[in-house]
């Protein structure tokens, strides 16, 4: 159901495919039998207000929980995601809302953080991951040039961007982005933006979550909309109005252009 | 195997640089791309030193007192090494002092029972065994501090609390409290002495091996800048840092040089080697002492550990967010756990040291060393918030407070004064610390 509708992607199997996706943490269902799919080059966005459980299925798909029950596909076939790392083995890379980096170390180091480019001895290339890091660096954000500092030293968009490289330069086939923009200022958020429809165009799945309608919508192809753990719905945006989105997000009624999930209320 | 992942437009071999070079740094330091915290620690040493120098009426510059400083620093020293790993990750080790005392006497009554019967005395396989088990058990003893730490989820300060009363007790019931004399004369170079330093020569000969190193390591760093065609420092720069660093070893190679064998001693020794003594008497000079190349080439060889290695950059990245790290996939557990074992290998080095010293393992042996090696890591400008650290720093930051010790036993302070003095100071570096990070970060 990608966009510009050049393949047919209901004929292959989707990207994504998580299905029946439950995890409690201590009694409470924080995702409750949520299903979700996402394939190339397509823009899903993941609605609800804070605590509806859109940050937590998605650490399921980073490898960051496990889920209790429900499974995972990824190009049609079962994935094991047990920890971060097999996450990253079938190419999904994640950028957090919190701006997962390190602070005290440089931007290159926070890039290749767990995947570090080895001399033949065994001891680190700085200078190769350096290289590396002003290369992707360059094509996002050109006019970045903190390559030696602690990446504290850098402003939020620089930070963001950095997180976004890290995600770009191992070739990530899905891409899930939680909140990329709470922490920028309107320019650098437009920045972003430029950067989703690039990577889309690219044919990169891409996971939005956000809790502000505003920021998804023009930019997804559909969106997915959870409450209380519980799917909403899931609309395309070409069948929807942000108003009937909104409604979904605050009152949980799911509208005639969406298809209505189990939290929806009749 | 990181590169085999990387884009495939990302050239392996150079690279055009994403960014022109980067105008000439603006001031002299920056040129030099120093460490200001560093330099400032080293004015700081220098300070004491001449302040010391000047109210113990010249007995604090001397040679013998500058040997003397080197080799008491060396037990702590090896010691901060560990615990700047420690504190950078967010944790504590208290237990270190208890380490060093059950790992030394574990050391000597393994030497003086076992080992020494059956391969007979000074057999060169004593010392060897002697230290590997000592190592080996402090690793142990490091390694179920990091698994109750890092997999148990219980505190460091707990554990290492707790540590600390375990094994200052087990260290009094390996030999139920007694004082074990060492008898193995190579394990006693280890503490240093007149036997256990190396001499005018070889002290220049590993003088020299450090300069060509210092400019070797120069050249490397500027050729691999120079493959991807990244900024420069400037080469009157370079010239100036090598030729500092080259300078400092020149100069305190001539320091332990210049410390000789009192005249009595040095007669003893011409006689056992049969060299006969010219009127004038003579020179014999201690040079470097054993203790204080081993904690050198412990220096270099846990920089190279946290600045050259993954492991180090974990440890560094766990520090700065563990959160990320995690997320990384890194595996934070097992990390911790290996710092904690690194801490403990360390203890029982610096056990070897001091009961080498000492001539003897006492059960009591440590006690409070925990504390003077946090204080070292500390003063060196490891930040107690985790993420920020260097081993150089922390082993002068251990070179401070022995010379402080040290110019207050000079000027015959009382203990009681002493610690009333190191307490303060610690308190005041720590401050002064924190004005400077709130300034310059």
């Amino acid at each position: 159901m990608a966009a510009q509708g050049s393949t047919s992607p209901t004929a292959s199997a989707p990207l994504v495919d998580m299905r029946d996706i439950s995890i409690a943490f201590g009694g409470i269902r924080a995702v409750d039998g949520v299903n979700v799919d996402l394939y190339p080059g397509e823009v899903v966005g993941l609605l609800g207000h804070n605590g509806a459980g859109k940050s937590t299925l998605i650490k399921i798909l980073a490898g960051a929980y496990r889920p209790d029950s429900g499974e995972i596909r990824i190009n049609g076939e079962k994935a094991e995601i047990g920890n971060p790392r097999d996450a990253k083995r079938y190419g999904i890379e994640t950028i957090y809302q919190t701006l997962a980096l390190a602070d005290n170390v440089d931007a290159a180091a926070n890039l290749f953080l767990g995947r570090e480019i080895m001399t033949p001895w065994g001891t680190l290339d700085d200078v190769a991951m350096e290289a590396a890091a002003r290369e992707v660096m360059g094509r996002l954000n050109p006019n970045f040039r903190k390559f030696k500092e602690p990446v504290r030293g850098l402003s939020g968009g620089q930070r963001q961007s950095v997180a976004i490289a890290r995600a770009i330069h191992f070739n990530a086939k899905i891409l899930i982005m939680d909140e990329p923009t709470a922490a920028l200022g309107p320019q650098e958020t437009a920045q972003v933006a430029e950067l989703i429809k690039q990577l889309k165009a690219e044919g990169i799945g891409i996971f939005l979550i956000s809790h502000d309608i505003h920021d998804v919508f023009d930019l997804a192809d559909r969106v997915s909309v959870m409450k209380n753990g519980k799917l909403v719905g899931t609309a395309r945006t070409t069948d929807v109005t942000k108003d009937e989105v909104l409604g979904m997000i605050i009152m949980g009624k799911s509208p005639p252009g969406a298809i209505a999930g189990p939290g929806a209320v009749h | 195997m990181s590169q085999s992942t990387s884009h495939s437009t990302i050239a392996p071999a150079p690279a055009r640089p994403a960014s022109p070079p980067q105008a000439p740094a603006p001031s002299l330091i920056g040129a030099l791309e120093l460490d200001v915290r560093f330099l400032g620690m080293v004015g700081a040493l220098a300070v004491i030193w001449i302040v010391f120098d000047f109210l113990a009426d010249g007995t604090f510059l001397t040679p013998r007192n500058l040997w003397n400083l080197s080799v008491q620093t060396a037990s702590i020293a090896v010691m901060s090494t560990g615990m700047v790993l420690v504190i950078v990750m967010r944790h504590i080790d208290l237990s270190v002092g208890s380490i060093l005392g059950v790992t030394g006497m574990i050391m000597a009554v393994f030497q003086v029972s076992t080992l020494m019967p059956t391969f007979g005395f000074n057999h060169p396989a004593v010392v060897v065994l002697t230290l590997i088990s000592g190592v080996a058990i402090g690793a142990l003893i490091g390694t179920l501090h990091g698994f109750v730490i890092a997999y148990l989820g219980v505190p460091a300060f707990i554990v290492t609390l707790g540590g600390l009363l375990v094994w200052r007790g087990a260290a009094w019931a390996v030999a139920e409290g007694k004082t074990i004399p060492l008898v193995d004369d190579h394990f006693k170079l280890l503490g240093g002495g007149a036997d256990g330093s190396i001499g005018a020569f070889w002290s220049w000969v590993v003088a020299a091996m450090a300069c060509i190193v210092i400019v070797l390591a120069t050249v490397q760093a500027r050729r691999q800048r120079q493959r991807f065609r990244f900024p420069l420092k400037p080469v009157w720069a370079e010239l100036v840092t090598a030729g500092a660093g080259c300078l400092a070893v020149i100069a305190a190679t001539l320091v332990v040089n210049a410390y000789t064998l009192p005249a009595a001693l040095a007669r003893r020794y011409a006689e056992a080697n049969g060299l006969t003594v010219p009127p004038e008497g003579l020179a014999i000079s201690f040079g470097f002492a054993v203790p204080v190349l081993v904690a050198l080439a412990i220096g270099v060889i846990m920089t190279f550990v946290t600045t050259r290695t993954r492991f180090g950059r974990y440890v560094f990245a766990i520090g700065g967010n563990p959160e990320a790290a995690e997320l990384a996939g890194i595996n934070t557990k097992r990390v911790t756990l290996m710092v904690f074992a690194l801490m403990g290998g360390l203890a029982a080095i610096g056990a070897a040291i001091s009961t080498a010293r000492l001539n003897s393992a006492t059960n009591a042996q440590g006690t409070l060393d925990e504390l003077y090696v946090i204080a070292a890591a500390v003063i060196g400008g490891t930040s107690l918030a985790g993420g920020a650290g260097t081993v150089a720093g922390a082993m002068l930051g251990a070179l401070v407070m022995q010379s402080l010790q040290s110019g207050m036993v000079l000027m015959r302070v009382d203990t009681p004064y002493q610690n009333i003095v190191v307490g303060i100071v610690l308190v005041v570096a720590v401050w002064v610390d924190t004005l400077y990070r709130k300034r310059f970060k």
